[in-house]
């Protein structure tokens, strides 16, 4: 351990604005990154869903249509 | 060899090696960095000459070399989509594109941040600093262009043929530090010669950048997945697969 205690770690002697500030903007560009991807990913299977729901709905009342027809 | 490698060209064989990839990318990623990165800011031995600020290094140049080492595999990837033409390739270069720009962005803030106690600001125009800005345009153009396109096949060709011509700035920000008389300093890791770092400092860099590697990998497979369920939704393997996961949900 270079530091003796938790308050000079935090200091980076003298530097730790600049080596606190790296770290956070980079921490958080890459938990963007990360967070981006998920979102997109659940916006997708929600799309997918939703379009293979409407496709057996139309599936479904073409079916009855049918049915009518028949019986008419 | 040929043989095969082919078949992970189809888009099902693709995700399903993404699915059974990515654990152990994601895993092993975490695991290495957070060692590297606890490593380097706590135990690692301060710079005789830039003291505590030189730490910064521990993200600077792992996002520094795997911007431009991404960018190879993007400019792989839309050469042989374009070559062979090959639809998940296109699809890569969509999904590496963001990560790269991001990798990018980190290496110029971080060196911003570094630079302004260093040099005493936070940018100048030098050949170092402006190649990799150019960097950071060409991955947001590939990006615009991809996204420019309602016809995502037109649109990858486009991209694709922008992020093979950006390969001119990869030498160029390589040499640029030998090149041109500039404020950066030499590269600390090279090939041929002993590193100009004691290995006190070099085996948690070493870490660092291994690990940024590994989540940079994890990131783009997640990233193709989700490019590969986006270009081919109406197809039958991607409602195979949902009806399974819902029979397995339920």
């Amino acid at each position: 351990m270079q530091f003796d205690s938790f308050q000079s770690f935090l200091a980076m002697g003298g530097y730790g604005l600049y080596v606190w500030l790296s770290f956070g903007v980079g921490l958080l560009s890459l938990l963007l990154l990360w967070w981006h991807g998920l979102h997109s990913r659940r916006c997708l299977i929600e799309a997918l869903r939703k379009e293979q729901a409407r496709q057996t709905r139309i599936r479904a009342s073409q079916q009855n249509g049918e049915k009518h027809e028949s019986k008419a | 060899m040929w043989k095969w490698l082919h078949p992970y060209a189809k888009p099902e064989r693709a995700f399903a090696l993404c699915t059974t990839l990515l654990p152990w990318f994601g895993v092993s990623a975490l695991l290495i960095l957070a060692t590297g990165t606890i490593w380097g800011l706590a135990f690692a031995p301060a710079d005789y000459q830039q003291g505590d600020s030189f730490r910064i290094i521990y993200l600077h140049v792992p996002s520094a070399i795997l911007s431009m080492g991404t960018y190879s595999a993007m400019a792989i990837a839309a050469f042989i989509g374009l070559v062979w033409q090959i639809r998940t390739a296109h699809m890569a270069v969509a999904a590496i594109a963001p990560v790269g720009a991001v990798l990018t962005f980190i290496a110029l803030f971080t060196g911003a941040a570094w630079g302004k106690p260093m040099w005493g600001t936070w940018w100048v125009w030098d050949a170092r600093l402006t190649s990799e800005l150019i960097l950071l345009f060409l991955y947001l153009g590939v990006i615009a262009l991809y996204q420019s396109f309602e016809d995502k096949e037109q649109g990858s060709k486009a991209s694709g043929v922008m992020a093979l011509v950006g390969v001119v700035n990869l030498p160029i920000i390589h040499y640029s530090v030998e090149w041109w008389n500039t404020l950066h300093q030499g590269a600390t890791i090279t090939k041929f010669a002993k590193p100009s770092i004691d290995s006190s400092m070099l085996w948690p860099l070493l870490l660092c950048i291994l690990g940024l590697a590994l989540l940079t990998g994890a990131m783009c497979l997640y990233r193709l997945q989700n490019e590969l369920l986006r270009r081919e939704s109406h197809r039958p393997w991607v409602r195979a697969m949902l009806l399974e996961e819902e029979q397995n949900a339920v």
